[in-house]
């Protein structure tokens, strides 16, 4: 009742694909008490910018500063993470996110049906040591440890070919 | 990507016009940067006040460039907005970059006066 489907330019909403890994309608949506969001689009960086703009947008009414950001960027850390791994750089690869409200938390569920993760396990994403050498700092593999540490029940699993995600981000107010 | 350089005083201050630093533009970001500093003498100054957010893969960029302008040039930040502030934060870059509350205090004061 309160899901809602968004589409933009060059997006495909839930209802106009044929894509056989689709679940039943009844089964998109997770029970929500407050607003929602629900897209499905290609997985490509410049449409995660995309979806990323639409999804704070339609959820961050009312929220707080940090909490749009929190949001935002493990969102964006999620996606691209699918963007890079999940499809490899492919084109082709389809992404669904279903987000919604609920008392203090926005739960997110992302599915995608790219490669598994490796060992079917998340990564620990542990935070290293700075080198204490500036040619030796990382320039990435932040993106797990950021998502650990902004997110709750984090939850994986593998089914029928699809990655599917869950996790909950708390809202201060 | 828009970026432009302008000297100031004995300083390169890049300022970014871009409101993201994210997946979609690091690469661009990192050959703009590489372009508009070749050469320059003194301190380099990346301005982020108008950047309302940086992911991992914007980080890493910045990290990048930082590391191609060692040891000539220490790259320094201003103006970092909350959201790109906590980034920084959360993956402890702040302690690795000079980071100013803006451009005007990097040129009057040094230091991490963030």
């Amino acid at each position: 009742m309160s899901r809602r489907l968004f589409t933009a330019p060059g997006m495909i909403s839930d209802g106009e694909t044929g894509s056989p890994r689709r679940e039943p309608a009844g089964r998109v949506s997770a029970p929500s008490t407050g607003e929602g969001f629900h897209l499905c689009f290609e997985a490509d960086p410049c449409t995660v910018r995309r979806v990323l703009g639409q999804a704070v947008a339609e959820l961050a009414r009312g929220l707080s500063r940090d909490d749009a950001g929190t949001l935002e960027l493990a969102l964006a850390e999620v996606l691209n993470n699918i963007v890079e791994h999940a499809y490899d750089g492919r084109t082709s690869g389809q992404v669904e996110v279903c987000l919604h409200r609920e008392a203090g938390w926005i739960c997110c569920r992302i599915v995608d049906s790219g490669h598994a993760m490796p060992a079917l396990t998340l990564p620990e994403g542990r935070m290293r040591p700075l080198p204490p050498r500036l040619d030796d700092l990382p320039e990435g593999g932040w993106g797990w440890s950021l998502i650990r540490t902004l997110a709750t029940d984090l939850a994986y699993r593998r089914e029928d070919g699809s990655n599917y995600l869950t996790f909950r981000l708390p809202l201060s107010r | 990507m828009n970026l432009t350089a302008e000297s100031v005083a004995e300083a390169l201050v890049v300022n970014v016009d871009e409101e993201r630093i994210d997946a979609a533009v690091a690469i661009q970001f990192k050959d703009r940067m590489r372009d508009l500093t070749a050469g320059a003498g003194g301190r380099i100054i990346l301005d982020l006040g108008r950047v309302i957010f940086v992911d991992s893969s914007g980080l890493g960029a910045i990290v990048s460039v930082m590391k191609f302008l060692a040891p000539a040039h220490r790259l320094e930040l201003a103006g970092l907005t909350p959201n790109v502030g906590r980034v920084f934060h959360l993956t402890r870059m702040d302690s690795v970059f000079p980071i100013h509350a803006d451009v005007a205090a990097a040129l009057h004061g040094a230091g991490h006066d963030l």
